[in-house]
């Protein structure tokens, strides 16, 4: 099992999603958040003084899966939310150790 | 003069001010949060916008000395005569300046309706000129067809208590041009365009119908009767709209929604605007029931045709508009205000003939010279936000602030 995360443009969030779920992917689970990285922040302006707000809101996708699906995920993720200008975001792969359905106990690949 | 109408008409005109604000929320909450602050911006600028026209030439073009039925001259223009002494012909008990700012705030939240129909799109300046533009061109000269002494639609007998014409046709109409000139929104039809603060939407909606009694009660230009039976008529109307609206959706959706609930009470409160003073409160229950039924049917119509008008200008000022300038003409009593006329279901067929041709001028007027004036203002400046703007949020691009921070 691996874990996809992926940081993404807002206005990109519908189309990834209708792409996740054309390749089988059932759930999901996604948070606003701020960051930065190599794309800048912005200016504000109150009352004629200059704030550079430098944490631009992105989402976060997280997606665990089979291994077998990493590849996929990744394509449409990369596909879907590439605008090809800078702030599109990054993807982080990385291993599971175990996953487990509350409500009935299944634990591994049946938990997901 | 009489200083319990003037007292009368300060109070409304200052209802009616509040109403754009309630406006800006009731839209403010429908949009998505990152066009939240630019949204309450052009309702809000438009108060001091349209004012600062309305007293320079604004008043004068629409309630002046009339040339040939069609507008007011420039005679009064900066108020000039325009003083404390009566009108002879306009609200006869108040001082004229009274009764000029109390019209002041019409013109001012007409075309701040309008702004429903280009929410999320419309760049900031390009907005304040077409705004001016079309305060000047399409309201003036219709206010003055209707209500202006010697205008032509007033002077036919055209029955219009408090802004069939000149403010809810005419705001849904431009409305109509504004959506099929600016295209839709990014992501219309296939992303999700879900209203962000709802609770703000209500807020909103609770000051317009609390504004409202300032807006047709007030049209009685007095502090008596009249005003009462608009007041009542008004208040019957926004609840029966109400109650008639989630009914639809209760029977078509399968819930009543709180968006819904609103909706239907300002759908009714602008369907009773014509007729607030000509019928009685049985009447306005009526014409709020056919504001609901009739108005959720037109903004489901909305996604037949395709045009993206953002927040239902159309559906429901221009439609509720439009059905109340036709039940003024069914249901208006004389009994009620002897000032006015009978209507048909009052043994008098030739009003209802007299409404249409009034409905029929309004939507031509107002949907050639919008688009012409929104045609304009794209050519010289563009009227519409780059797609990068578009994306990023109204608030960020055109006034470098956001609504809501951690």
């Amino acid at each position: 099992m691996k874990k996809v995360e992926a940081i993404i443009k807002p206005f990109r969030l519908d189309q990834v999603k209708k792409g996740l779920s054309e390749v089988g992917i059932k759930g999901m689970t996604i948070t606003e958040v701020r960051g930065f990285g190599r794309q800048r922040g912005h200016k504000e302006v109150y009352r004629g003084a200059e704030y550079q707000v430098d944490f631009v809101g992105k989402v976060k996708i997280e997606i665990v899966a089979d291994a077998a699906m990493v590849a996929d995920i990744v394509k449409v993720i990369q596909d879907q939310a590439r605008t090809g200008e800078i702030g599109d975001g990054k993807i982080f792969v990385m291993p599971v150790e175990e996953a487990i359905r509350i409500r009935t106990g299944e634990t591994g690949k049946e938990a997901l | 003069m009489d200083t319990g109408d003037t007292t009368f008409i300060l109070i409304c005109s200052a209802l009616v001010m509040l109403m754009t604000i309630g406006l800006a929320l009731f839209y403010a909450g429908m949009v998505r949060s990152k066009n939240a602050l630019g949204t309450i911006m052009q309702s809000f600028i438009i108060i001091a916008l349209i004012s600062l026209e309305w007293i320079l030439w604004g008043y004068s073009m629409a309630f002046g000395p009339d040339k040939w039925g069609i507008i007011g001259g420039l005679e009064w223009f900066g108020l000039r005569g325009v003083g404390m002494e009566p009108h002879t012909v306009y609200a006869t008990t108040i001082p004229h300046q009274v009764f000029m700012i109390y019209q002041c705030m019409f013109a001012v939240i007409t075309p701040a309706l309008i702004t429903g129909a280009f929410a999320e799109r419309m760049r900031f300046g390009p907005f304040l000129l077409f705004s001016l533009l079309w305060a000047t061109f399409v309201y003036n000269p219709l206010a003055h067809w209707i209500w202006g002494a010697g205008g032509w639609l007033g002077r036919m007998g055209a029955l219009d208590f408090a802004g069939g014409v000149a403010v809810h046709v005419s705001s849904g109409v431009a409305a109509l041009a504004a959506a099929i000139l600016l295209g839709k929104r990014e992501g219309y039809g296939s992303e999700e365009l879900r209203p962000h603060n709802l609770p703000m939407t209500l807020l909103g909606a609770g000051l317009l119908w609390f504004g409202w009694f300032g807006f047709n009660a007030g049209s009685a230009l007095t502090a008596g009767s009249l005003a009462g039976s608009a007041f009542v008529a008004t208040h019957v109307a926004g609840t029966t709209g109400a109650l008639s609206w989630i009914g639809m959706e209760w029977r078509i959706t399968g819930k009543a929604t709180t968006l819904g609930g609103a909706s239907g009470a300002i759908a009714g409160l602008a369907t009773v605007t014509p007729a607030a003073g000509f019928v009685g409160p049985i009447s306005a229950a009526f014409i709020g029931v056919l504001a609901g039924v009739g108005c959720y049917l037109g903004i489901m119509a909305k996604n037949r045709f395709g045009y993206d008008d953002s927040l239902d200008v159309v559906g429901i000022h221009g439609v509720g508009g439009v059905i109340g300038l036709l039940v003024t003409g069914l249901l208006a009593n004389a009994a009620i205000n002897p000032a006015g006329a009978d209507g048909l279901f009052f043994g008098n067929p030739g009003q209802l003939g007299i409404q249409c041709i009034a409905i029929l001028v309004t939507v031509v007027y107002t949907f050639a010279l919008s688009y012409l004036l929104l045609k304009l203002v794209d050519k010289i400046f563009g009227l519409r936000v780059d797609l990068r703007d578009e994306r990023s949020g109204l608030d960020l691009t055109q006034h470098e602030e956001t609504a809501y921070n951690i």
